[in-house]
């Protein structure tokens, strides 16, 4: 266990009142690739936000990326977050942003130089399938084509830790699989990735260890 | 050839160096309500700054005119000039102006002369009025520091020259000092007022703004942006927008002053020229001036700065 990129220690969330996630023990290598599963309201997303660092346990103790976050200081989560990539549900796109500077983001943030930026993000839009709808704004892609921004965004910084909450919804068959080979190939490069979906067609045809969750508990975890 | 080319490619190397403008508007926040309100609430406080400023300045002054001037002044009257003082050989009028002039505090005395005083009377009494009448010698002494001791001075002048006056002004000179006083803490209460509403004005524009771009705010902090990236891209704004607000506010504010020291002039002692296209105001006034925009653009830096990280700070 020594090593995981992920780590969950008997971790309990609460929203106001409510016990949205109650015990979970969990932990994933470098470069480990999980499904989480679970149906609706089993608190899935709960568990992305708390690994995305948007929310901290209320009980339990996390550990991400080698750094136990319910000790470490508000100021130390910022550098946690960059090396963190999330593809969100709803793309969560800036709407006044081209493609291009909705992807280039993280890497302005990070301070990297321009030069570097527009061949980074060109190359990664091209892979994508953007090559074309660079300089269109979100109001001017399809949901597929946002989604497949939303992707670009969260790998562009080569993220240590990716998190993906429905990443295939929009996609047609061909994109969804280009993206299992762009996830596959990052795990093998030492990416850990964590995809929550109910897809139950493409979890079988990328079979892999999955994290179940049912009314906020794991039901299982595989190694 | 190979030269331009190393040229070409060393400024393409310069260019792929270079980091991303600090000021791109990442967070859309051209698009907020503050665009138009806070410059123009801004510009009215600094409007009314300039004229506070104004105010403060021009009772100083006044305050200061006074204090050289009238309130610097003693009229001493002699009634019968001419007869023999009671405690030396001078006729009197000779011996309250040896006796003023040996008083300490006291920078210059003058008697004046029986035609100066028939032209000081002359608007009540007319031109030959004073002929034949028995008039008190005047003599007028000009004070320094901290001015004669007065009571002890009436009392030797009165030993020498009985029923001598001594008019030092002092009633109506401590009103009007009292005076400019009040206005001129009232314009200090009043600039203090107007920084504390313009703090407000850019608090509440940034709190609006960062609720308007609350979706982008909370996305780039999920990317990993700290609470002074975010605080800084909100204060540059709000820098900017204070900034002219102030220039605005104070572009107004001439005129409307320039107007105000043109009809003051005459009431200070000054010329108003009608040719100058601006009456002359004071050194401090414009040095003034030329800081309400500088401090309007530190106010709206610092209170964006203190207002983003204070909602910023809940979030983990």
């Amino acid at each position: 266990m020594s090593g995981a990129v992920v780590r969950l220690d008997r971790v309990a969330l609460d929203v106001g009142a409510q016990k949205v996630l109650r015990g979970i023990s969990l932990a994933i290598p470098r470069g480990g690739f999980r499904w989480l599963l679970g149906p609706s309201g089993a608190g899935k997303t709960s568990l992305l936000r708390l690994l995305h660092l948007e929310l901290r346990p209320s009980e339990g103790r996390l550990e991400l990326l080698g750094r136990d976050v319910g000790a470490a200081p508000r100021a130390a989560l910022p550098q946690l977050r960059r090396r963190i990539g999330m593809v969100f549900q709803d793309f969560r796109l800036l709407p006044h942003l081209s493609a291009f500077d909705n992807v280039a983001l993280p890497l302005r943030l990070a301070g990297r130089p321009e030069g570097q930026i527009q061949a980074d993000v060109g190359e990664m839009l091209a892979w994508v399938g953007l090559r074309g709808r660079i300089h269109c704004h979100p109001a001017e892609l399809s949901g597929g084509e946002q989604q497949r921004v939303a992707i670009a965004r969260a790998v562009i910084n080569r993220p240590d830790l990716l998190l993906a909450d429905e990443p295939t919804g929009n996609l047609d068959d061909t994109q969804a699989q280009r993206l299992m080979l762009l996830l596959g190939e990052l795990s093998r490069l030492g990416t850990t990735i964590v995809v929550a979906t109910h897809n139950d067609t493409i979890v079988a045809r990328h079979p892999a260890p999955a994290v179940r969750l049912a009314e906020g508990r794991l039901v299982n975890a595989d190694a | 050839m190979r030269d331009e080319e190393a040229q070409r490619e060393r400024a393409a190397a310069r260019r792929a160096r270079r980091l991303r403008p600090a000021w791109s508007d990442d967070l859309g926040l051209r698009r907020g309500v503050a665009r138009k309100l806070l410059p123009f609430m801004v510009g009215a406080m600094a409007f009314l700054a300039s004229l506070a400023l104004a105010g403060a300045i021009a009772a100083a002054a006044f305050s200061r005119q006074w204090q050289d001037g009238p309130a610097a002044a003693l009229t001493v009257q002699v009634p019968d000039p001419a007869a023999k003082a009671t405690d030396a050989p001078q006729n009197r009028l000779d011996r309250v102006v040896a006796l003023l002039s040996a008083s300490p505090g006291i920078a210059r005395v003058q008697a004046l002369s029986h035609a100066q005083i028939a032209k000081l009377l002359q608007p009540w009494l007319g031109s030959d009025a004073t002929q034949g009448l028995a008039l008190p010698a005047v003599v007028a002494v000009r004070a320094e520091g901290a001015g004669p001791p007065l009571a002890e001075l009436t009392a030797e002048l009165r030993a020498a020259a009985p029923g001598t006056l001594v008019d030092s002004h002092g009633d109506w000179t401590r009103r009007i000092a009292a005076l400019a006083h009040s206005v001129q803490a009232l314009a200090w209460a009043m600039l203090a007022l107007v920084t504390g509403v313009a703090a407000a004005v850019v608090t509440i524009a940034t709190r609006a703004g960062l609720v308007q771009r609350r979706d982008a705010v909370l996305l780039v902090h999920g990317l990993g942006a700290t609470d002074a990236d975010i605080a800084r891209r909100f204060a540059a704004r709000a820098t900017r927008l204070a900034f002219a607000g102030g220039l605005g506010g104070c572009a107004v504010a001439l005129p409307v002053l320039a107007g105000l020291a043109a009809l003051a002039a005459p009431l200070v002692g000054g010329i108003a020229d009608p040719a100058a296209w601006m009456p002359s105001l004071p050194r401090a006034l414009w040095f003034g001036m030329a800081a309400i925009p500088l401090v309007c653009a530190a106010l709206g830096f610092a209170t964006a700065q203190v207002t983003v990280r204070a909602w910023l700070r809940p979030l983990p």
